[in-house]
């Protein structure tokens, strides 16, 4: 009995320091970006070992450059924030239209290679992203849409499109088909069906969903550097960040500044759909 | 209805790959496919010089320690995770959604905070590292020979940590309770509770997961590429692929560089399938 006794105290014990030290290592880096992007970049190099700050040395002057024009002596990141939302929100909504009937068919209709298409869409996941990198690169270059927030608009739909069915289809399967037989019986066709029955049933799935797809698109950096880096005015939140945090004119409480703002819409949108996301995501993980 | 999906795949995906494949075989730059397209004549050049180049080798061998040890640390990382979350405490809750926060921010963000952080002039680690532990040097964390990779696998294992956690603790709450309250009423202790029940009911989602992040990581290029930028020993084969795209425009040399990385890549799911696929997750 000892055995269990000991056992049972010091996996207890440890259990408590695991989670304070997890907690600590996960929360640690966005508390360090917070604080460090309120205050002037002197008083860092003056205390680089403060791990708060007092109240009267705060300041919002970092916020207020990194968010001006570059004309007004900024860094125009309110621009690139304009030039992130464009891409995102229109990410989510194409990738949705896209891909709400085409995760209907694949979980309702059985259709010749409906199999393959499925494993088609798998395999889209598992590929080098780096291989799709060069032709793109090269193709968009030759029709033009290279540098342009169309071209990156594209390549994230297609980005996306595969996990959103998968996130869509599951949420689809535990709806009974009986409701949509019942309409069919009343006449109505499967794009009726689609719009007026199923749609609204999965309308929680599909916002969070849409909510993830922006995410991914607000955070994307490959594309953006292929594809923008050259032009200022196009670059994107993500890549304005990396491409100013390469030199060294801009301060470096400013870029945490702007890091925060990168940050901040992410957050929120997390925050807002978390348990879906997550129940979405291990989708059948459950099943072992 | 699935139309527009297939087309948008194909157009962006499928194509491109193909594409991909033909490039491998070219001897092209941006002047010769613009007036030529894809009638370049082929040529096995890229592949002699990829195959033939020392850097590629090392890149590769880079990339394996890169993928092996991020997967493995972060598995073991949720692992631990989800099993000090098992029993219910108060904020369990919160502290839960606060663990997903790496893995969900956007990535420069997280890779500049660490960058800062690691700061040899003004970075919090360096600076606790010489007033608590005594170091006499700051340590250059990302600029250095071996501590650049192992910094890199430490962020990916604090990023990815997250993802195997959320698997391990949605298998762990479908486990049926009623073995283990059977096993806890004859006496095993919580290591054998650990070892011989819940542990072998975990192994078809670590496998699945251990999977996933091998061909996640061995794709990856924004994390490595943002935090060192290839340098001091941390070159892995897709930051590899776009230096010799960007850097050097040799459209041809990324391309059959590309393509021998996802031939790799093939090799190994195909081994897995053979040999390790569990018969159980045929989702």
């Amino acid at each position: 009995m000892s055995r269990i006794v000991v056992q049972k105290r010091t996996f207890g014990a440890l259990r408590w320091i695991l989670i304070a030290v997890l907690v600590i290592a996960t929360v640690f880096p966005f508390y360090y970006m917070v604080e460090l992007s309120l205050v002037p970049i002197e008083q860092v190099l003056l205390h680089p070992e403060r791990l708060w700050i007092p109240i009267q040395n705060f300041t919002l002057k970092t916020y207020a450059e990194v968010l001006k024009p570059q004309e007004d002596g900024g860094q125009g990141f309110a621009g690139f924030m304009l030039n992130s939302g464009i891409v995102a929100i229109a990410t989510a909504a194409i990738t949705l239209l896209i891909a709400i009937p085409g995760s209907y068919a694949v979980s309702r209709l059985k259709f010749f290679g409906r199999r393959q298409v499925s494993a088609l869409f798998l395999a889209v996941y598992l590929f080098p992203v780096i291989i799709i990198a060069i032709p793109l690169f090269v193709g968009f270059s030759a029709l033009g849409i290279r540098e342009s927030l169309f071209g990156l608009t594209i390549v994230y739909i297609a980005q996306t499109i595969p996990v959103s069915i998968h996130m869509l289809r599951s949420y689809l399967k535990s709806i009974p088909e009986s409701v949509e037989e019942a309409a069919m019986v009343d006449g109505a066709g499967r794009l009726r069906i689609l719009w007026k029955i199923t749609v609204p049933l999965a309308m929680p799935s599909i916002i969070s969903t849409g909510l993830y797809v922006f995410m991914i698109a607000w955070n994307e950096f490959l594309f953006a550097l292929l594809f923008l880096a050259a032009d200022r005015n196009l670059w994107t939140v993500s890549l304005g960040l990396s491409q100013l945090s390469n030199g060294i004119e801009v301060s470096k409480t400013v870029l945490m500044a702007g890091s925060v703002l990168l940050t901040i819409p992410i957050i929120v949108l997390y925050g807002l759909t978390e348990r879906s996301l997550t129940e979405g995501l291990t989708s059948g993980a459950d099943k072992g | 209805m699935v139309l527009p999906t297939t087309i948008i795949i194909i157009a962006i995906v499928i194509i491109p790959v193909i594409w991909n494949f033909v490039l491998a075989f070219q001897q092209t730059d941006f002047t010769s496919i613009a007036e030529n397209g894809l009638a370049n004549p082929f040529t096995l050049d890229n592949f002699v010089g990829v195959l033939t180049d020392p850097g590629f080798w090392s890149s590769l061998w880079t990339t394996i320690v890169y993928s092996v040890f991020s997967t493995a640390g972060s598995i073991a990382v949720g692992l631990v995770a989800a099993l000090a979350f098992r029993q219910p405490f108060r904020g369990r809750g919160l502290a839960r959604s606060l663990m997903l926060l790496p893995y969900v921010a956007p990535v420069v963000a997280v890779t500049f905070v660490w960058q800062i952080m690691l700061n040899a002039q003004f970075g919090i680690v360096n600076t606790l590292g010489k007033a608590w532990f005594g170091w006499e040097h700051p340590i250059d964390f990302l600029g250095k020979a071996p501590y650049a990779l192992i910094t890199v696998i430490v962020f990916e294992i604090w990023r990815y940590f997250p993802f195997a956690f959320l698997f391990i603790t949605a298998r762990l709450v479908a486990l049926p309770r009623d073995v283990e309250e059977a096993a806890l009423v004859d006496g095993v202790t919580p290591w054998q509770n650990f070892r011989q029940i819940v542990f072998p009911q975990l192994l078809p989602v670590i496998s699945l997961l251990s999977v996933l992040r091998l061909i996640m990581t061995f794709n990856k290029f924004d994390d490595v590429y943002l935090l060192t930028g290839g340098g001091a020993g941390t070159e892995v084969a897709a930051v590899r692929v776009y230096d010799t795209l960007v850097g050097s425009f040799d459209i041809g040399g990324a391309a059959a560089n590309a393509f021998v990385l996802s031939a790799i890549l093939s090799v190994f799911l195909f081994i897995y399938v053979k040999f390790f696929a569990n018969k159980g997750d045929d989702e």
